[in-house]
């Protein structure tokens, strides 16, 4: 797993991905920055990440677009598996690259955070609390999304059907946290707030630590890798 | 060494292996043939543990492929038929991931090193795969299957795409290899299986159809009954006079010719040498023998024969026997 997971994350800046990944989420995140804290004189940074969310859905599939559907397109998934390493191994070693390099991504915006610390007005400090709970609540968005990419990336050959097929999925739960209000149904509406990966956010935007979001944003990324890691090894059996 | 016992491969309604059982023994190298599609690829790619089959077991060194695959693997190098190489990294550093993947103990420089220097790519080993020509990158691919020294090697056409001299050099490594590694490989050039195999395996339309030596093979192929014989001489009088001789099966005028003479196929009877006699009489008729070549079969044709052979046993009605239920 270690070997697969360095060899990803080389991957990653020996090829323009990692450049051209990190650049975009830069910019996209100074550009709402600058636009939600620093332009509407506010030291929140909640609605930054809430916007950064919906970011995202277009963001992360670049990161995950390529990372099973290179190695069958080139065949070089047949030198992992035919190497003692585990299925899970393998889709381990490889979501945890996506991963790191998104939280470095995130860990470099944290920079942000200093000019709002140094320019906040005085009668409302920046809150430790909840700007940790967002970016907290962000990596734990991330991680769904990248279970999600990864886990699509598996099912085809093609890099941009990956890439679209995430982004159609991650819309699907933008969608719900945008317009479920408008479901007419109690019942529907209760029910896709449930799934909704984005109604569990709120939480931890007020600097409170939601013990049960956690929970669940976690067993949303594990679900998603463990179907990556069936259809890696349901890959032998057809 | 390696055990196959009653293997088929279903993929969807195609069966792409029939019923296959083979065993492979210590230190043997041997040629999978088989015209394409006929099911080698997917053959190795079930000893190597990549696929499964549908029915039927796979043993290497006495390990299941499929209950104990991380140990089996361990056992194996595996070149498939497009070597699985990361475009972006260095043949050095490709190697070096290979060595941490196949979770190698040797000494890491030491090991690498001899690897390099045996498939001569240390001097390429500082660029970027993707920039390899394609004869490079072949080797590369054997260089990662050698990673770990593993006792059982297997090489889906390891030859394709390299030119004569280097063709020449990989056989030859395989060769070295098979002295004390136990090593399959597949081609569909029959010259190939011929200078290096001790033994060959044929394969058609996903069953086994024949696993001879190497040796017996190729006698079948040598035969010393036939004959091409250019003769200097009206080519009607020379024919019918070939034709009368004793212990000749069969004399045919094949049409071609040239200034030196005209071109005829001899047959001899069985375990009758008509050379001598040939020679004689031509000779004692002023008719000068330009040329005189045995024309034994080419492994082609062998391969043609057997396919054939095997088609007709199957197709015939009544003789499917055993093969039912």
């Amino acid at each position: 797993m270690t070997a697969i997971f360095k060899r990803e994350l080389r991957s990653y800046f020996s090829t323009p991905l990692g450049y051209v990944f990190s650049a975009v989420y830069l910019a996209v995140s100074g550009f709402l920055f600058a636009l939600l804290t620093l332009r509407a004189s506010s030291s929140d940074v909640s609605s930054y990440s809430s916007m950064m969310i919906f970011g995202f859905v277009a963001l992360l599939p670049l990161l995950t677009m390529r990372s099973f559907s290179e190695e069958k397109r080139l065949k070089t998934d047949a030198l992992l598996l035919t190497s003692p390493v585990s299925a899970t191994g393998i889709v381990l070693g490889k979501y945890l690259a996506s991963l790191t390099v998104f939280a470095g991504n995130l860990l470099l915006s944290c920079v942000y955070i200093i000019s709002l610390g140094k320019y906040a007005a005085e009668h409302s400090p920046v809150s430790p609390a909840r700007t940790f709970g967002c970016f907290f609540a962000m990596f734990l968005v991330g991680a769904c999304f990248i279970a999600v990419g990864t886990f699509v990336s598996s099912l085809t050959e093609n890099q941009v059907v990956a890439a679209v097929g995430t982004m159609a999925i991650l819309s699907f739960f933008a969608a719900i946290a945008l317009f479920n209000g408008m479901i007419d149904s109690y019942a529907i509406r209760t029910v896709l707030s449930w799934i909704s990966l984005y109604s569990r956010f709120t939480n931890f935007t007020y600097g409170m630590f939601d013990f049960a979001a956690l929970l669940y944003y976690l067993s949303f990324a594990a679900v998603f890798v463990f179907l990556t890691v069936r259809v890696t090894e349901r890959r032998r059996w057809i | 060494m390696i055990e196959v016992r009653n293997v088929f491969k279903q993929y969807g309604n195609v069966t792409a292996l029939d019923d296959v059982s083979f065993t492979v023994n210590e230190g043997e190298i041997v040629g999978f043939l088989g015209p394409n599609g006929a099911g080698k690829s997917t053959m190795m790619n079930i000893v190597t543990g990549y696929l499964s089959s549908t029915s039927g077991e796979a043993s290497v060194c006495g390990i299941d492929v499929l209950e104990n695959p991380d140990e089996a693997k361990k056992k194996i190098g595996y070149l498939p038929e497009q070597p699985p190489l990361y475009r972006e990294m260095k043949v050095s550093e490709y190697l070096n991931f290979v060595y941490d993947l196949k979770k190698c103990t040797l000494n890491r420089k030491a090991h690498l090193d001899e690897i390099m220097a045996v498939t001569k790519i240390a001097n390429v080993k500082g660029r970027v795969i993707g920039n390899l020509s394609k004869g490079y990158r072949q080797r590369v691919g054997i260089a990662q299957a050698l990673v770990g020294n593993p006792p059982v090697m297997i090489f889906d056409e390891p030859t394709v795409g390299l030119d004569p001299k280097q063709i020449i050099e990989i056989r030859n490594l395989i060769r070295n290899l098979g002295k004390n590694h136990t090593v399959i490989l597949s081609t569909h050039i029959l010259s190939e299986v011929r200078s290096v195999c001790d033994r060959i395996l044929i394969i058609n339309e996903g069953r086994l159809i024949a696993d001879e030596k190497t040796e017996n093979i190729a006698r079948a192929a040598a035969s010393d009954r036939k004959y091409t014989v250019k003769v200097a001489g009206p080519r009607r009088d020379v024919l019918r006079e070939l034709r009368a001789l004793n212990g000749v099966r069969l004399a045919e005028d094949t049409g071609d010719g040239d200034a030196d003479g005209a071109v005829f196929a001899v047959e001899a009877e069985r375990g009758i040498d008509i050379r001598k006699q040939m020679f004689n009489m031509l000779a004692a008729k002023g008719w000068p023998i330009m040329e005189l070549t045995p024309r034994g079969m080419s492994l082609e044709e062998v391969f043609v024969m057997i396919t054939d052979e095997d088609e007709r046993r199957r197709t015939a009605p009544g003789t499917r026997g055993g093969r039912e239920g």
